[in-house]
């Protein structure tokens, strides 16, 4: 299984902090997660072409060819805004 | 522990104590502290909520405190980052360094300053008149981070 987390303002876009799903070969990459996501979910295409939005694959920020697999944990999160 | 993400308050006073206690070798003292401003873009400001993504937080900052380390003698250093609910002109952030001498501590603090902003997980939504709005990442934030990158 692959962990997927959602936060800030995506979460609240999506109304979803979280979800699971199968690792294979759909899953494999950052930019096939979130291909499938939008498959699974029409409704969040717009949200997730948006360009500015961040990746991460076990807490390190990672770019949409990165490789997940399972026992992994996902998050997609806006640009961010600390300090 | 040099980075700590909670809800309450810190002291300036007990932090910059910390930073100089038992500390006779590093002669400079440098610290930051963000609060929540009345105005952003011309609407008022009530208040803040900060959102955090645990784990991910606390590692990033640590990257953030090691290049500073390695590009900059320094000594002893501390980050806090509050989360939740924060009200007009409360602290929000505390970034403190030392070292032997000021260029060094000077440069450090701001180092990690300007990359908290860009690489740490947090966002912020601000509560105005108008109600929620989640803040957008500001270029000129990007912008200014980039020039430690020459």
């Amino acid at each position: 299984m692959i962990k997927v987390v959602f936060f800030a303002a995506l979460r609240e876009q999506l109304n979803c902090a979280e979800l699971s799903l199968s690792a294979d070969e759909s899953t494999d990459t950052i930019a096939k997660v979130k291909q499938l996501l939008v498959e699974q979910h029409p409704q969040w295409q717009d949200t997730f072409n948006n360009a500015s939005l961040l990746s991460a694959v076990n807490h390190e920020m990672v770019d949409g060819s990165h490789p997940v697999k399972s026992g992994d944990e996902v998050a997609f999160f806006p640009p961010v805004t600390g300090g | 522990m040099s980075i700590s993400i909670q809800t309450q308050d810190f002291n300036l006073a007990d932090e910059v104590a910390a930073l100089e206690q038992d500390n006779a070798a590093d002669g400079a003292v440098v610290t930051f502290t963000g609060r929540v401003r009345n105005q952003n873009l011309g609407l008022e400001v009530s208040g803040l909520y900060l959102e955090h993504y645990p784990g991910m937080t606390e590692k990033s900052l640590e990257k953030i405190l090691e290049t500073a380390r390695g590009r900059w003698d320094i000594g002893r250093v501390r980050v806090i980052h509050r989360i939740g609910q924060l009200d007009l002109g409360e602290q929000i952030v505390f970034v403190g360094v030392t070292s032997k001498h000021r260029r060094d501590a000077f440069a450090a603090a701001e180092f990690i300053m300007d990359y908290l902003k860009i690489q740490a997980p947090f966002w912020k939504k601000e509560l105005t008149e108008q109600g929620e709005k989640w803040l957008d990442a500001r270029q000129s934030d990007t912008a200014k981070a980039q020039q430690w990158d020459r």
